[in-house]
């Protein structure tokens, strides 16, 4: 693997959340809209791996919060940081990590591992900063975020699924491409 | 590539973004700091009256980039209509709005070219210890190059998909998007390697 192809296989992924965010989206409970950029984040752990994971998240969400409107619905900017999804955006970045860290351990059945790992980097790792930044924002317990929060996970388990059966795709189509099992 | 900064002039458009970006970190925490709903009003009118300074295209703009936080605030007032605390819940909805005004506004009047470079400024340090951060810019540059790109091929696989399908394709291209992303991937990283790579 060239230095290039990593930096290059980094922005495109961070670039491929964005695309996703163009999938049209759903509000639910408090205002945070369901996207299939979360598949993106889960996406870039499963098949880019922890480390490349990480970067090309946080590449996307440095690049929303200076001013691209690479968020679905055409949003960005540093005011993001002061609306309730503040924490998911934030946690973006580690989501992907946690998902990529479990996938690099995981030695079994790629789809399973990948949805595994998708559930607990984009679901569980993302909740936390995610329900403490409605909490905060909002003015309301924990337990109350927690309630707001609790509508998304259906989808979010749907978009897990997808990770898991699309990173098992792509590595029986471009088996060099999955770094998380490199 | 499109960017949220505003095409109308604004006085504050030259200040710099360090100076604008510290100047929103204290009235945010200022904005956090108070619980009065006098307080919150007057400084809700006061960014409004900011934005209506370059005039009423600009003040239409600002506002119309608030309005994705219809949501948050419609939670906002159940919660509050119901457990019967209407002012608490003023505050808040105030204190969200204000706070992601002022915010936009120095995304409205920034260049992303001035943020990358100020990015660049707080980056000094680690080129100092030796950390190159070129490729960070080069990623920078790569994901404005590839986001339209991306969206591009998305829309052709769709249509593609629609040409032969009553149905909507939704997640089914997601996989020979990537696939395609890929493929282009592997050329630009020789492209970059072929002029003198990273």
């Amino acid at each position: 693997m060239t230095k290039e192809r990593e930096l290059v296989l980094i922005a495109l992924f961070a670039a491929l959340i964005a695309a996703l965010g163009l999938i049209p989206k759903i509000n639910l409970g408090s205002g945070v809209p369901i996207t299939a950029q979360g598949l993106g984040v889960m996406l870039c752990g499963t098949v880019l791996g922890s480390k490349r994971g990480f970067l090309a998240v946080a590449l996307f969400v440095v690049l929303t919060l200076i001013g691209l409107p690479l968020l679905s619905g055409g949003r960005g900017g540093i005011g993001l940081l002061a609306t309730p999804s503040v924490g998911y955006i934030i946690g973006f970045p580690f989501a992907a990590f946690a998902t990529g860290f479990f996938v690099e351990k995981w030695s079994g059945n790629l789809t399973l591992g990948a949805f595994i790992g998708a559930v607990l980097g984009g679901i569980i790792v993302l909740s936390i900063p995610g329900i403490i930044g409605m909490a905060a924002i909002l003015e309301k317990s924990l337990v109350v975020a927690t309630g707001y929060a609790l509508p998304f996970f259906p989808g979010d388990l749907v978009k897990a699924i997808l990770a898991g059966l699309i990173t098992n795709a792509l590595y029986k189509a471009r088996p060099a491409a999955v770094l998380s099992r490199a | 590539m499109i960017s949220l900064s505003s095409p109308v002039k604004a006085p504050w458009d030259r200040w710099r973004a360090g100076v604008k970006l510290s100047m929103l970190c204290v009235a945010t925490t200022v904005l956090f700091l108070s619980t009065s709903l006098v307080f919150h009003v007057i400084a809700f009118a006061t960014c409004v009256a900011i934005y209506a300074i370059p005039g009423r295209v600009f003040l239409t703009t600002g506002l119309r980039r608030l309005t994705f936080l219809w949501m948050f605030l419609a939670v906002i007032f159940v919660w509050h209509a119901l457990t019967e605390t209407l002012i608490e819940g003023a505050v808040i909805a105030l204190r969200m709005l204000t706070a992601v005004a002022l915010a936009n506004l120095v995304t409205m009047s920034t260049k992303i070219a001035e943020m990358i470079a100020l990015i660049n400024w707080v980056l000094t340090p680690l080129r100092r210890l030796g950390l190159r951060t070129r490729p960070f810019e080069i990623a920078i540059a790569l994901v404005v190059r590839f986001t339209p790109v991306l969206v591009q091929k998305g829309s052709a696989l769709t249509d593609a998909w629609r040409a032969r399908s009553p149905k909507s394709p939704r997640w089914r291209i997601i996989l020979p998007f990537t696939v395609l992303a890929i493929d282009d991937a592997d050329h630009v990283a020789e492209a970059l390697r072929a002029r003198g790579g990273i």
